[in-house]
């Protein structure tokens, strides 16, 4: 018998030194060129930039490309292409989260959280005043709105997976819609109907407001996560003899207690930095104000929207803390319901 | 010997008394969200009845939104031009958003790996929770020198075109930055719709293409594109209704002026939310009945754009 050779595995798929070296080259050669043409014509700032480097990966590929089939050559421009769309639509938020994060930071001192703006000025240096107010004011609202909100939503959630009536598809296109309702418009109602009624702009008109704003999330968060229920509970708990609304009660919202949690910190996340609606409904003020009935109230968005109205660097530079203060509350509710979403998953 | 096929067999459902209340808080708690939106198009349309009235179709169409305090000059009230700026920002807004949403899910879903992947989709994901003040902010202190410069670059060579055309050299608080800006605002919604539907392309169709001799292009256009055409365009108007509805971004970085203009690269603009919220402070009772008017149309508007939207997304991600 002749020898027999085995044949070695060969991977394809590995990248080769060659391929390592020939990219590295490639690269290299775009930031020299792009270097070069950024130097000598008018293109600056990062977007010259990017464009230029855009433009002279496409002349790369146009050059390697000779050597490559119709198909690889294709390929490879869609991925530049496809690639660099693609951080374009990305680099807006880098850049907000960025700049929230560096100019904000100038102006997060103690008293930003501790004092109001009762006795300062807004052009007054950093160290005098702060958004304490705002905070706790937007905090009143949201609460208020939360409490009215939940329940309402639980309510939509268990109609849609346990009771399943004749109005389940009309109640999920009703809550469908009403997630598109503009916020100046939930503002415009809750001030027609109810603030130009009563006392003007309070923090009970902006609860309002948010709560239209925050039912859909709350209510579509709680048919998913109460879909999550295995029927088999459900059955058990029938078979055991339990009535409907006490396997409800008992079995089936407790199983998704966090899951129900998760829904309202979604709901505050998705109104805690509304502005629009709180301009027509709670107004705004220099100090926190207790009643929530009778009086403007201020909060963090329209402290934020205010401070760039006025348009000095000193308030300028408040509006960017208040909005840094902002972005964290909304990622660190966002971060929360995430890990207790994770939670029921499992 | 004859064989019986079993009958199904009647079931009646009886509930308890205890059942019958709870099913009635429930369902009453469920129907709220309807009663909610039905209030709202009542209220506001039984407010601005009286403009409709008065005025008719001109409200919609009217050139003119000025509020007489002295008696014997007549107010107007026109919406026409806050309208169609309103439109043209959106329309700004989507054609940027689109395509790079389309690219941006292609993006995440085919050619990311690993760790990057990981990022950009949590980065998506905050990306969406950004209160609009924040984008608005961003928008008039950091973006407006970006995008004043395209538009300048855009008016200096195109300005034959009848859309890129400018009367003065500013080129700042147009409803081209505006647009941008609402583009950035858009491109979450949009790309994560679209990268849910691309998702649900059936694996094997993919694999096909590739056991075809396909490239990874090839099978993106061929099955990915096609199977999600449909989820794009349910994704892009429900970025359109947002669009069509924001209030503080536009506010502050449109220079709100009331005529109508197809100038795109002008710093002049409009849009119905943002003269809501400059002219509600300062106005009288009249102005402001005519403002809930002009709330009434947007609300119109943006809730048809949104039940078709989530008609057609509903369809698509069902299955």
């Amino acid at each position: 018998m002749s020898d027999v050779t085995i044949p070695q595995p060969t991977r394809p798929w590995q990248r080769k030194r060659q391929d390592v070296v020939r990219s590295a080259v490639s690269i290299g050669a775009v930031g020299v060129l792009s270097l070069v043409i950024v130097l000598f014509t008018g293109f600056a700032g990062v977007d010259g930039w990017a464009v230029t480097v855009f433009l002279v990966s496409v002349l790369l590929i146009i050059v390697r490309g000779r050597k490559m089939s119709v198909k690889e050559r294709g390929n490879a421009k869609v991925q530049l292409f496809i690639t660099a769309a693609a951080l374009l639509a990305f680099a807006p938020w880098i850049s907000i989260f960025g700049s929230v994060l560096v100019k904000g930071i100038v102006g997060l001192k103690l008293n930003f959280v501790t004092s109001d703006m009762r006795t300062t000025v807004p052009d007054d240096e950093l160290n005098l005043g702060g958004a304490l107010h705002a905070m706790l004011g937007s905090l009143l609202m949201v609460v208020m709105a939360t409490a009215i909100t939940l329940p309402l939503g639980i309510l939509s959630g268990v109609y849609l997976t346990e009771i399943k009536g004749r109005f389940t598809f009309l109640v999920r296109f009703v809550i469908q819609s009403m997630s598109g309702v503009p916020s100046i418009v939930a503002g415009l109602f809750v001030f027609t109907t109810y603030v130009s009624a009563t006392h003007g702009p309070t923090a009970f008109g902006g609860s309002l407001a948010l709560g239209i704003l925050m039912l859909p999330t709350v209510a579509r968060t709680s048919e998913e996560v109460l879909k999550l229920v295995p029927d088999d509970l459900r059955s058990a708990s029938l078979a055991l003899g339990a009535r409907q609304w006490r396997t409800t009660l008992m079995v089936v919202l407790p199983t998704v207690r966090s899951g129900l949690i998760t829904a309202a910190i979604l709901g505050v996340a998705r109104v805690i930095g509304e502005t629009a609606p709180l301009l027509l409904t709670a107004g705004s003020n220099t100090a926190f104000w207790f009643n929530p009935l009778k009086g403007p109230i201020a909060s963090l968005p329209i402290y934020v929207f205010g401070m760039l109205q006025i348009g000095t660097e000193y308030a300028v530079n408040r509006a960017w803390t208040g909005a840094l203060v902002l972005m964290l509350t909304v990622f660190a509710l966002f971060f929360t319901a995430r890990k207790l979403g994770g939670k029921d998953k499992r | 010997m004859n064989i019986v096929a079993p009958i199904k067999r009647e079931m009646h459902v009886v509930h308890s008394r205890g059942d019958k209340v709870f099913r009635g808080i429930v369902t009453a708690g469920a129907l709220t969200s309807l009663v909610i939106l039905g209030l709202i198009g009542s209220f506001l349309f039984a407010r601005g009845a009286q403009v409709f009235s008065q005025y008719g179709l001109k409200f919609i169409t009217g050139t003119n939104w000025s509020s007489s305090m002295e008696e014997g000059i007549p107010s107007e009230f026109g919406m026409g031009p806050m309208l169609v700026g309103t439109i043209v920002v959106s329309v700004i807004a989507l054609l940027f958003a689109v395509p790079m949403s389309i690219a941006g899910a292609l993006y995440i879903e085919f050619y990311a790996t690993g760790r990057v992947r990981k990022i950009m989709s949590g980065l998506l994901d905050l990306a969406a929770a950004i209160p609009s003040i924040i984008f608005g902010l961003w928008g008039i202190q950091i973006f407006t020198n970006f995008g004043q410069r395209w538009a300048s670059f855009l008016g200096n060579r195109l300005g034959f075109v009848p859309i890129f055309n400018t009367i003065s050299d500013n080129y700042g608080r147009s409803p081209f930055v505006a647009g941008c800006v609402l583009a950035a605002m858009v491109v979450p919604i949009t790309t994560s719709v679209a990268r849910e539907v691309y998702s649900r392309t059936p694996r094997e169709l993919i694999d096909t293409c590739y056991a075809l001799g396909g490239s990874k292009w090839g099978a993106i256009k061929t099955v990915v594109l096609p199977f999600g055409k449909s989820g794009v365009v349910g994704g892009a108007m429900l970025g359109l209704g947002r669009a069509l509805g924001e209030t503080v971004a536009v506010y502050l970085v449109l220079n709100l002026n009331f005529r109508y203009t197809f100038r795109i690269l002008e710093s002049e603009g409009g849009n119905v939310a943002s003269l809501i919220a400059t002219r509600f402070g300062e106005s009288s009772s009249e102005e402001l009945t005519a403002l809930v008017a002009a709330g009434f149309v947007l609300f119109l508007l943006t809730l048809s754009v949104n039940m078709v939207a989530s008609a057609i997304v509903a369809k698509t991600t069902r299955s």
